[in-house]
C-alpha cells in the first residue's frame, strides 16, 4: 500500500479541476472565434479554395492573303508544369521527370512551368505517367505558326507577352499582364480583330489544384481571321529575289494602294519567338549591323538617289522649265564656286529631258536644281508625301526628311546655302526617304497625279467603318500636265532599252517604265579613304511600274551596298515578270492529256516546198512532242503552313 | 483481496461517454476517408476500440498496486526499449521512432512509456509523506520524467516528448509543490524556452520544428509551408458555421490527414460549432467523472495514477484541439479516442483500464 494514510490535497484536486475548465472554455472561445465570429470570412476562404476560375484560351485568328490562303496559322502547344504540394516529397521523382521532359534535374526541382511547347514524345511521357506522377500536368495554349525561314517576318510580326510599358499606352489599357498580344507588324496593327475574348471555366478543384467538377463555362470567342491584300504567288517572288541580300521590296497595286508584296531583308524566323527567345538570340538580332528586325520598307531613311530625278522632272515640267531645258554635259559642272561631277566621267553631251531621265544625267538635274530652288523642290516632293508617312497600316513607320529652307532653319539655326539644292537636285544631301514613299510617289505620277494610301488590309470582309477610319480608300489628286507625266513615263520606258542605265534588266515583251538610283552613303572622296569598304557601298535604288500607261502594278526597290541601280532593276524586274506571268496565264487546251513522261502526240501536215517533182504533194505524221517546261505552281499557302 | 473486487464498480457510465467519443471518431474517419485511399479506415479504427475495451478489462484485472511495486523494473524495461529505438530503430521520414517487429508490425516504445511514467511518478509521490515538496524532491520526480523525455526528443518526436511533461506537472502539483517552486520553475522554463528558439546557437530544436512551432503564430506569413496547414485547418473550421457545412475543406483534400491529427477540424467542419462544442462538452464529462475516480481512490498512489491519466488526456486535448483552431503550434499530437491509430487507441483504453483498476478497489481496505 502507498500512502494509504494520507489522502492526496482535496483543494488541489479541485485546483486541477478549475485549470481543466479554464482550458476547455479557451477551446470553446476558440471555435466560437472562427465559427460564429467570422464563419462568413471562412466559408469565403473555403470556397475560394475550392473553385478556381481557369482561363479558356481563345486562339488568335489566322491571317490570309488576297485570295484566302493561308499565312499565319495556330498550333495547340502543350506546357509541362509541377504541381506542387506540401504533402508529397518529390525530389525523389525528380530524376525521373528530368529525364522524360529532357530536362536537368535541378530544374525540375526548382520550377513550376518545367517546359514550355513539349514536343509529341514528351507529351506522351506526361500521359503515360498519369498514376505514378499525378503532379505532372500540361495545360494547351494555342501558339502562331508562322511562315518558314522569316517569309514575310516584317509585315506579318509576332506576337509576345504584353510588356508593362505596352500596358501604359492607350491602346493597350484593356489588356492584362500576361496577355498574348501582337508585338510588330499586322500582328499589332490588328491586334483587336485578331486577338479573341478568352473564356473562363469555375472549376472545381482538390488541393492539387486538379478539376474535380465544374460549375460553369464562358466560351472563348475565336480571333476573327485577317485578310490581307498580299498576294503569296508575288511574294513568293520577291522574296527569292532579295533572298540574302540587304534591303527591301515592295509592290503595289496603284490603283487601289493594296500592297501584293512586301519585303525586308535581312529576316528572322518569328516562330523562335512564339515560345521564348533565349537573351542571346535576342541580342544577337539587336545589334546585328544589317537591322534584320527592321522593316526596311516603311522604315529605312535613305537618299533616294537617281529616282528623286523623277519627282525632279515632274517639278520642272510643271514650273514649264524642264521641257525646254538644253544641257550639254562635259562630265561635271561648276556652281557656286563647287564642281559637282556627273557620274559618266566624259559627259553625255548635248542632253534633253527624256536623255536626262534614261541616261540619269546628273549635270542636266544640277542645272535644272538650280533654276528650280530649293522651295520649289521641295514643294513639288511634299505634294508626292516625300519626307512623310504615307500612312500605311503597319506600326513604327518613319517619315523620312524632305529639306527646304525653313526645315533647315527649324533643325540648325541655319541659313539654306544655295549649293545645297544643287546635291539635292540628284536626291544626295539631306533628303532622306522609305521605300514606300517613294513607291507612293512614282505610283501617283505614273496615275497621273492619283495619290492613294498604301496599306495591307483587305476591304473585303472587314467590320464595317474600318477602311473610312483608316482613312485607306482615300485619294488625293495632285494635279500634272498630262502631257508632262506622259513624256517622262515615256522616258522611263526606255531606262531598260540599250540607251537605258538598266539594259540588263530588260525583259522581252514586258512593257515597265522605271528609274534606277544609286546613292552615297558618304562622298566618294571618304569612300575611297576606307579603301572602299563594302559597308560604305552605294545604295542601289529601283522603282518602276508596268505597264506604262495605267499600270497594274508598281514595284520599289532598294539593294543596299548593291552599288548600282541597275542591280536593283533586275530584282525589280523579277517581280514583275512573275506578276504578268501569273497574271497571263491562261489553261493550255490539249486534245490529250500529257502522257506520265510529259509528251503528247501531235499530228503534222506539211509539203517540202524543196521537194521536186509535184509541188504539192503533202506530207502526214505523227510526233511525239515533248510539253514546254512545267509551268510555275502557284502556292496554296505561305511556306511551311499546309 | 481480489474477492471484493466486482464488476458492479466498473465505470460503466465513463465508459459510455468513451464510446460515445470513439463513436463520433469512427464516424468522421469514415466522412473524411470516405473516397480516398484511407477508404475503409473506420471499420479498422472500431477493431482497435473492441481491441482497446478488452485490453481494458484485462488491465483492471491487476492490481494496480502490484504492479506499482515492480514498478522500477518497468522503468528499466522502458529506457532499455527507448535506447533500444536508438540503436535498432527504424528511419522513417528522418526521424527514429519505431521498432519493427517480427510479422510486419511496428512498435512505438515512447507511447508505452507514458504508461509507465504515469505509474513510476505515481508511486514516488505516493511515497512522499511530507505536505511539501522539498527542491530536491522535485528534482528526483523532474529527472524520472525527464530521461525518457530526452531520449524521446532525441528521436525526434517533440509531440510525444512533450506529452510527458503534464505528467510531471501534474505530479508536483498534487504532491505538494510550494507556489515559490512553481514561480521558479515557471521563470526557468520561460528562459529556456526563449534561449531555444532566440539564441540561433542552441540546437535543441531542428529547424522544422522550429518552423511549426512558430509559424502558427502568424500562418498568413508563409500559407504554403508550415502555415498551410493551420491555414487550412482554421478555414475548415469557420467554414463550418454554427451548424456544418459541405466539408469541402475535407473532401477536397485541403485539410491535411483529416483523419488523424486533423480529425477536430474535419469534425467541426462538417457539424459546425453546435457539434464540436458537444463533442468538447464530452470530453469534458470524461474529465471530470476521472477527477471523481481520484477523489475516491482507496489511497494516494491510486490519485496519482488517475490524475496522471488526467494530465495526459487534458494535455493531448488542449494540444490538438488548440492546434486546430490556430492557439497552438502543429506538433503531431492526435486527439485521443477519436483519431484513428491503433497505438493511440490502445494508449487510451490502457491507461482507462488503470483508471477502472483504481476505482474498483476503492472499497478495498
Amino acid at each position: 500500500m502507498f500512502g494509504r494514510d494520507e489522502k492526496v490535497s482535496e483543494e488541489r484536486l479541485t485546483a486541477a479541476q478549475y485549470i481543466i475548465l479554464g482550458i476547455f472554455l479557451v477551446l470553446a472561445y476558440g471555435l466560437w472565434r472562427l465559427q460564429v465570429m467570422q464563419a462568413d470570412y471562412y466559408s469565403l476562404a473555403a470556397e475560394k479554395n475550392r473553385i478556381r476560375n481557369v482561363p479558356v484560351l481563345a486562339p488568335r485568328g489566322k491571317i490570309l492573303d488576297r485570295y484566302g490562303r493561308t499565312i499565319v496559322d495556330n498550333y495547340p502547344s502543350f506546357s509541362a508544369l509541377l504541381l506542387r504540394d506540401s504533402s508529397r516529397d518529390l525530389s525523389a521523382d525528380a530524376d525521373s521527370i528530368a529525364q522524360g521532359l529532357h530536362l536537368d534535374p535541378n530544374e525540375v526541382r526548382a520550377r513550376i512551368f518545367l517546359k514550355e511547347d513539349i514536343t509529341p514524345d514528351e507529351l506522351q511521357f506526361i500521359e503515360a505517367h498519369r498514376n505514378e506522377l499525378p503532379e505532372l500536368d500540361t495545360i494547351m495554349a494555342h501558339r502562331r505558326l508562322y511562315p518558314r525561314n522569316g517569309f514575310m517576318a516584317h509585315l506579318i510580326g509576332y506576337v509576345g507577352e504584353v510588356s508593362d510599358d505596352m500596358l501604359n499606352l492607350p491602346a493597350f489599357e484593356l489588356y492584362n499582364p500576361g496577355d498574348v498580344v501582337g508585338i510588330s507588324g499586322v500582328e499589332r496593327q490588328y491586334n483587336d480583330m485578331l486577338m479573341g475574348k478568352n473564356g473562363s471555366r469555375q472549376a472545381l478543384v482538390d488541393s492539387h489544384g486538379r478539376e474535380v467538377g465544374r460549375l460553369g463555362e464562358t466560351d472563348a470567342i475565336p480571333g476573327k481571321p485577317l485578310k490581307l491584300t498580299i498576294d503569296i504567288d508575288l511574294q513568293i517572288a520577291a522574296e527569292q529575289a532579295l533572298e540574302g541580300k540587304n534591303g527591301a521590296i515592295v509592290a503595289m497595286d496603284p490603283h487601289t494602294g493594296e500592297i501584293l508584296a512586301m519585303v525586308s531583308g535581312p529576316t528572322f524566323d518569328p516562330n523562335d519567338f512564339a515560345v521564348r527567345v533565349s537573351r542571346d538570340e535576342w541580342n544577337k538580332l539587336v545589334t546585328d549591323p544589317d537591322k534584320p528586325l527592321l522593316n526596311k520598307a516603311i522604315q529605312a531613311q535613305l537618299a533616294p538617289g537617281s529616282t528623286f530625278k523623277i519627282i525632279m522632272s515632274v517639278a520642272g515640267w510643271q514650273e514649264g522649265v524642264a521641257q525646254t531645258m538644253h544641257v550639254n554635259c562635259t562630265g561635271s559642272a561648276e556652281f557656286y564656286g563647287r564642281r559637282f561631277g556627273c557620274w559618266v566621267k566624259g559627259g553625255h553631251g548635248a542632253v534633253d529631258l527624256e536623255k536626262a531621265i534614261y541616261q540619269s544625267c546628273d549635270v542636266f538635274f544640277y542645272t535644272l536644281a538650280n533654276k528650280l530652288g530649293i522651295e520649289r523642290i521641295a514643294k513639288y516632293a511634299t505634294d508626292f508625301g516625300l519626307g512623310q508617312k504615307t500612312g500605311i497600316d503597319l506600326p513604327n513607320e518613319v517619315s523620312g526628311v524632305m529639306p527646304s529652307e525653313e526645315w533647315k532653319i527649324r533643325n540648325f539655326k541655319q541659313k539654306w546655302f544655295a549649293g545645297e539644292t544643287i546635291s539635292v537636285g540628284i536626291g544626295q544631301g539631306a533628303i532622306a526617304i522609305t521605300p514606300v514613299q517613294l513607291l507612293r510617289a512614282i505610283s501617283a505620277i505614273s496615275m497621273g497625279g492619283k495619290m492613294v494610301v498604301p496599306h495591307v488590309i483587305n476591304p473585303t470582309e472587314m467590320p464595317p467603318g474600318l477602311i473610312e477610319a483608316g482613312h485607306y480608300a482615300d485619294v488625293k489628286n495632285v494635279s500634272l500636265d498630262p502631257a508632262g507625266w506622259n513624256f517622262i513615263t515615256d522616258a522611263m520606258s526606255r531606262v531598260l532599252l540599250p540607251e537605258g542605265t538598266a539594259p540588263s534588266a530588260h525583259i522581252p515583251g514586258i512593257d515597265i517604265a522605271g528609274k534606277t538610283g544609286s546613292a552615297q552613303i558618304v562622298s566618294l572622296a571618304t569612300r575611297a579613304k576606307f579603301k572602299n569598304s563594302d559597308a560604305l557601298a552605294q545604295n542601289g535604288w529601283f522603282v518602276g511600274f508596268t505597264p506604262r500607261r495605267n499600270p497594274d502594278v508598281v514595284v520599289c526597290v532598294l539593294f543596299q551596298g548593291g552599288e548600282h541601280g541597275r542591280l536593283a532593276a533586275r530584282l525589280a524586274t523579277q517581280v514583275i515578270k512573275a506578276y504578268v506571268e501569273k497574271r497571263d496565264r491562261s489553261p493550255q487546251k490539249m486534245t490529250e492529256k500529257p502522257k506520265n513522261n510529259g509528251t503528247v502526240d501531235v499530228g503534222g501536215l506539211w509539203s517540202d516546198p524543196i521537194s521536186e517533182g509535184e509541188s504539192d504533194a503533202l506530207e502526214a505524221a505523227r510526233f511525239v512532242v515533248d510539253l514546254p517546261k512545267k509551268r510555275t505552281v502557284l502556292a496554296t499557302a505561305a511556306p511551311g503552313m499546309n | 483481496m481480489s474477492r471484493y473486487v466486482s464488476y458492479r464498480d466498473f465505470d460503466w457510465l465513463l465508459l459510455v461517454f468513451v464510446l460515445l467519443i470513439c463513436g463520433m471518431g469512427v464516424m468522421e474517419i469514415h466522412s473524411a476517408t470516405m473516397h480516398t485511399k484511407f477508404a475503409g479506415a473506420h471499420i479498422k479504427q472500431m477493431y482497435w476500440v473492441v481491441a482497446g475495451v478488452g485490453m481494458m478489462f484485462l488491465m483492471s484485472l491487476v492490481n494496480y498496486q502490484a504492479l506499482l511495486e515492480q514498478i522500477h523494473w518497468f522503468y528499466i524495461a522502458g529506457v532499455g526499449s527507448l535506447m533500444g529505438v536508438m540503436v535498432f530503430g527504424q528511419k522513417y521520414l528522418g526521424a527514429r521512432r519505431w521498432i519493427k517487429m517480427p510479422g510486419g508490425n511496428h512498435f512505438q516504445p515512447s507511447e508505452w512509456v507514458k504508461l509507465i511514467l504515469i505509474l513510476a511518478v505515481a508511486r514516488y509521490f505516493a511515497e512522499l509523506r511530507h505536505r511539501e515538496l522539498s527542491w530536491s524532491d522535485f528534482m528526483k520526480a523532474a529527472a524520472i520524467v525527464g530521461v525518457p523525455m530526452l531520449m524521446v526528443l532525441a528521436q525526434p518526436d517533440l509531440g510525444t516528448a512533450l506529452t510527458y511533461v503534464p505528467i510531471a506537472i501534474m505530479g508536483v502539483f498534487l504532491g505538494g509543490m510550494q507556489w515559490k517552486q512553481g514561480v521558479a520553475v515557471g521563470l526557468l522554463a520561460l528562459v529556456g524556452v526563449t534561449a531555444v528558439f532566440a539564441v540561433p546557437r542552441v540546437h535543441v530544436l531542428k529547424t522544422y520544428q522550429k518552423q511549426r512551432l512558430t509559424s502558427f503564430l502568424d500562418p498568413e506569413l508563409d500559407p504554403q509551408g508550415s502555415g498551410y496547414q493551420v491555414e487550412q485547418s482554421k478555414i475548415a473550421v469557420g467554414s463550418g458555421g454554427l451548424w456544418g457545412g459541405k466539408g469541402s475543406q475535407t473532401h477536397g483534400n485541403f485539410l491535411p490527414v483529416p483523419q488523424t491529427d486533423f480529425i477536430f477540424a474535419a469534425f467541426s467542419e462538417e457539424h459546425g460549432f453546435v457539434g464540436a462544442l458537444g463533442v468538447l462538452l464530452l470530453y469534458f464529462i470524461v474529465l471530470m467523472r476521472l477527477t471523481q475516480n481520484a477523489q475516491t481512490a482507496p489511497d494516494r498512489a491510486g490519485t496519482f495514477v488517475v490524475m496522471g491519466v488526467v494530465a495526459v488526456l487534458s494535455f493531448h486535448i488542449l494540444v490538438n484541439v488548440g492546434m486546430v483552431v490556430g492557439f497552438m503550434p502543429v506538433t503531431g499530437i492526435p486527439l485521443p479516442l477519436m483519431s484513428y491509430g491503433g497505438s493511440s487507441v490502445l494508449f487510451m483504453f490502457l491507461a482507462l483500464g488503470m483508471v477502472m483498476n483504481v476505482r474498483m478497489r476503492r472499497f478495498v481496505n
